[in-house]
């Protein structure tokens, strides 16, 4: 008897059966599917009962549906009854959800309940654009030292205090407030800490001026910068998740020190979301200047003290106030309405904050003119190929203030297309800095389905190729081989399927490569095998050595491959990165299912016999 | 079926020279190509536009290319890609180029000549991109082989290290000669392509290192020399069937996996060959010419400080 411990037979046979389990959702295939999402929110179970309700009473049954993620996805058999439902339900919930035909697995609820859920597919694989957008870190940092000069200047103006300037200083990250004497110097800082508390400032000499500064310590630079690449990763999802982009699925997620790595599974055409992505509107709420004469200041290019000129839409010079009453950041929600009195218009909410300048305001205000200033600032290349931005500052509306209002109001004077997306703009919020586009691949559909076809054929064809021979080179021993080389392959496709990593063409070359190194494992083990019969060992003692000896050969040479895997992992982008995640994993799963795995099979077919004559080897 | 009934018995320590002399050649023929021919860096690396279009009939190329020069799309390359139906259009990286726009222009003036083109693909790379993905991939290969050095260094002895190594580098060099003579794109996969060698090539190397160990311990009067070549001998049935395996699978990816992994899988059949040759051929020759001795095999004599300290 060759003796092998029963519970290491038995851990095998439940980490296959396991690994069966969990790769099961992948045989259920795929079938056409919409997906529900609502903008800022979830999808709730009730409208998954109203829209289930709704397509049975109109004939149109889906074959499955589901929540994840706030999203709804409702399977349908075929492709008519795809579209007819997207049109049912736009028509009966018009403006509810984003609705984005996409492609769902056929996998039952109560697995889906489990967790179970099939592999995911690369972008290289199912067709779809991989966006990088670069966010501009230092932009972030130079809009914060802005808004700490703007906050001085109204500060002191507030404390009337005299002073001689305030000065921003880019490179050297600090803002300094000059003054004529060091009374006014002490009153100043007073006046400044008392409006912005926490504040480090130091007091300085900035050639004979008494000055107080402010300078931004590495760590508050860092958090900033942080701060900029999260909130604009927040504002992407949300905009992405927006009715007017219907994206399935997509993913935003950060990718080193300052980029951001977006994927959009199924899409086609880009243009019309990096338009919407790249875009960092504002609005700003400012008082008109009723007493200067617009047409004055355009003429002479000077606005007068405490003024600064705008133009409308339609280029008519407009002085506005200096001071400003309610800036975009101060805004929570808005949204667009097609029809009211006055035309269309985009319905605005303030925060607390806000709300309370504009109580004040109106209040103080009441038959003056109150103008709404639409800022767009988009990045784009001159023709020197240098990232500018272009700040597009326009008066979109004026409106006589006619009653006390705060927290609640409506911006008339838009068009209804820019009305939309300004209501999205405004609702998604601004983008914490700028961003630029710096690398961009979109892979059509056919290609997608091209590249699976390529990757199963060589998959299957490799792996015929390498059964065969091993079949015919090592007997018995080498079918064993090929039933744990399809318990690797199960075991690798359960793991993945896990842990959610997507499967690209290169991961199918891993998977392949996988299958080599296993496969070299089961050799390494039946060389010693035979080299200890030829030695003239006894059958028993020959597995017994085989396996022992060969282990640590297995082993170093695992270990070598998997940091070479490992270092991939780290330092690769994209589809590399999705190969080294399969070696990686498949390394793992090799080593268990050729040694352990291929040990058990042994044992269950040699073990059992008093006494073994031969091995087929 | 058994290719190897007897154990071989090729002197591989008296005939290093030779295999030196191959290495050597390989390496410098490798190395000139790099620089006489330099490499095909793909759009990975330079930064850059690819578009990659399908056309129904195989369509003339000249003809894309003057349509696309007559429309005013600058220095554009056109070439077949895998089949004469699959076109590819590289541009340089030009920063008032727009991705979105370019593929859709490109399909545009296609679609002049043959009205049922379609767009298949279109990649964007800024050239900083590209230029950081490049130093990144070369910094992955310099890390992979730093932390394989070390492991070896822990495992082995540092003359068995040394000639790993060397042995290892041998290997990428003539990848990447493959890649200077064929002119294939060098891109992030083939890039992957060699950090997988590099792990296949030290699994054979380590291989035969352990059963030197092995045999260094069991046969301690032989010369290293002698324990070497059984050594290597031994191991070779093994050496040459899982290779040949592996080269089975990965042929099968050179076939059958599409032009996408074509630099890659080439890069593997290369790669995996070189690191059988170096492996079999140099880097345990290395190791003795490095001065390996039988000692240096032996288990370690634990000289435990605590209980030296302990003596009177």
């Amino acid at each position: 008897m060759i003796s092998y411990p029963r519970w290491k037979i038995a851990l095998v046979a439940i980490v296959v059966v396991f690994g069966i389990f969990l790769a099961l959702p992948n045989l259920f295939g795929e079938e056409n599917a919409l997906q529900l999402a609502r903008d800022r929110a979830a999808v709730q179970a009730s409208d998954r009962t109203g829209i289930e309700e709704l397509l049975k009473s109109k004939g149109v049954t889906p074959s499955g549906a589901f929540l994840d993620q706030g999203r709804l996805t409702l399977r349908f058999s075929s492709k008519q009854d795809q579209l007819k439902a997207r049109d049912l339900i736009a028509e009966a919930r018009p403006n509810q959800f984003t609705i984005a035909l996409s492609q769902a697995s056929r996998v039952p609820e109560w697995m889906r309940n489990l967790g179970l859920n099939p592999l995911k597919l690369g972008l290289d694989l199912r067709g779809g654009v991989y966006l990088v957008y670069q966010v501009d870190v230092q932009g972030a940092v130079r809009q914060q030292l802005d808004h700490r000069e703007q906050d001085f200047r109204a500060s002191l103006r507030n404390a009337r205090v005299p002073y001689q300037d305030v000065q921003v200083d880019y490179p050297a990250d600090r803002v300094r407030v000059l003054f004529r004497d060091s009374d006014s110097l002490a009153k100043g800082k007073a006046a400044i800490l008392s409006d912005n508390r926490n504040l480090n400032l130091t007091e300085t000499v900035v050639g004979s001026s008494p000055a107080l500064e402010l300078k931004l310590t590495p760590q508050e630079i860092k958090e900033r910068q942080d701060y900029a690449v999260q909130q604009n990763i927040i504002i992407l999802r949300n905009r992405l998740n927006s009715p007017e982009l219907a994206v399935s699925e997509p993913q935003v997620a950060r990718e080193g020190v300052d980029r951001i790595a977006i994927q959009l599974p199924g899409l086609q055409n880009s243009a019309e979301v990096k338009k919407i992505l790249g875009k960092t509107a504002t609005l700003e709420f400012r008082m008109v200047d009723e007493t200067n004469n617009p047409l004055e200041a355009a003429a002479t290019g000077r606005a007068p003290l405490g003024s600064k000129l705008y133009y409308t839409r339609e280029k008519q010079p407009v002085l506005l106030k200096r001071d400003v009453v309610v800036t975009g950041d101060q805004l929570t929600d808005a949204s667009f309405q097609p029809n009211t009195q006055d035309g269309p218009a985009v319905s605005v909410s303030l925060d607390s904050r806000g709300a309370a300048k504009m109580l004040r305001n109106t209040q103080e205000n009441i038959g003056h003119l109150m103008a709404v200033v639409f800022i767009d600032r988009s990045r784009e290349k001159n023709a020197q190929g240098v990232d500018v931005d272009r700040v597009t500052e326009e008066v979109i509306n004026r409106a006589t203030i006619r009653g006390v209002f705060s927290n609640n109001f409506q911006i008339t004077g838009v068009n209804p297309i820019e009305g939309r997306e300004l209501a999205l703009l405004l609702r998604a919020g601004g983008l914490a800095a700028p961003l630029s586009a710096v690398e961009e691949r979109a892979i059509g559909p056919s290609l997608g389905q091209d590249n699976i076809d390529k990757g199963v054929n060589a998959m299957v064809f490799g792996m015929l190729a390498a059964f065969v021979f091993m079949a015919i080179y090592y007997k018995v021993f080498g079918l064993i081989a090929d039933v744990v080389l399809v318990a690797n392959v199960v075991l690798l496709t359960a793991f993945l399927s896990l842990v959610g990593a997507a499967l690209t063409l290169p991961g199918i070359a891993a998977v392949v490569l996988t299958v080599g190194m296993a496969v070299d494992a089961n050799i390494l083990i039946y060389e010693r095998i035979r080299e200890e019969l030829r030695n003239g060992v006894s059958p028993r003692a020959a597995i017994t050595a085989g396996f022992d000896r060969a282990f640590s050969a297995i082993f170093d040479s695992n270990v070598t491959a998997a940091i070479a895997g490992l270092v991939l992992w780290l330092f690769g982008a994209g589809a590399v990165r999705g190969f080294a995640v399969v070696l990686v994993l498949g390394i793992a799963t090799s080593m268990f299912t050729s040694v352990m795995g291929s040990r058990a099979l042994v044992q269950v077919i040699y073990g059992g016999k008093r006494k073994v004559e031969r091995l087929s080897i | 079926m058994e290719f190897f009934h007897k154990v071989t018995r090729f002197p591989f320590m008296n005939t290093r020279k030779v295999w030196y002399g191959l290495s050597a050649a390989l390496i410098l023929a490798s190395l000139g190509l790099v620089v006489v021919r330099g490499l095909n860096l793909g759009v990975d690396f330079t930064g850059g536009v690819v578009v990659e279009t399908n056309f129904p009939q195989a369509p003339n190329i000249e003809q894309l290319r003057a349509a696309l020069s007559r429309s005013g799309v600058p220095a554009a390359q056109v070439q077949a890609f895998g089949s004469s139906r699959d076109i590819l259009v590289r541009l340089p990286p030009d920063p008032s180029v727009k991705g979105e726009q370019i593929g859709a222009r490109i399909l545009e003036v296609f679609k002049t000549v043959d009205a049922n083109a379609k767009l298949l693909r279109t990649e964007v790379v800024g050239p900083q991109v590209g230029q950081e993905l490049f130093v990144k991939g070369g910094w992955a290969m310099v890390a992979t082989l730093a932390l394989i050095l070390v492991y070896v260094l822990l495992r082995f002895t540092p003359k068995l290290a040394l000639g790993a190594i060397f042995a290892v580098l041998h290997d990428p060099i003539c990848v990447v000669g493959f890649f200077a003579s064929t002119q294939m794109t060098f891109d992030l996969t083939a890039i992957a392509a060699i950090l997988a060698v590099i792990g296949y090539s030290l699994n054979d190397t380590v291989i035969v290192f352990d059963r030197v160990r092995e045999r260094a311990r069991a046969a301690r009067r032989l010369p290293i020399a002698q324990v070497i070549d059984e050594s290597i001998n031994q191991t070779l049935s093994r050496t040459l069937m899982t290779k040949l395996v592996t080269l089975l699978v990965v042929v099968a990816l050179l076939i059958f996996g599409g032009e996408t992994l074509h630099g890659f899988s080439a890069a593997l059949v290369i790669g995996i060959l070189a690191g059988t040759y170096s492996s079999i051929y140099i880097s345990a020759a290395l190791a003795l010419d490095l001065g390996l001795q039988t000692d240096d095999l032996l288990e370690r004599k634990l000289t435990k400080p605590e209980e030296i300290d302990g003596l009177p």
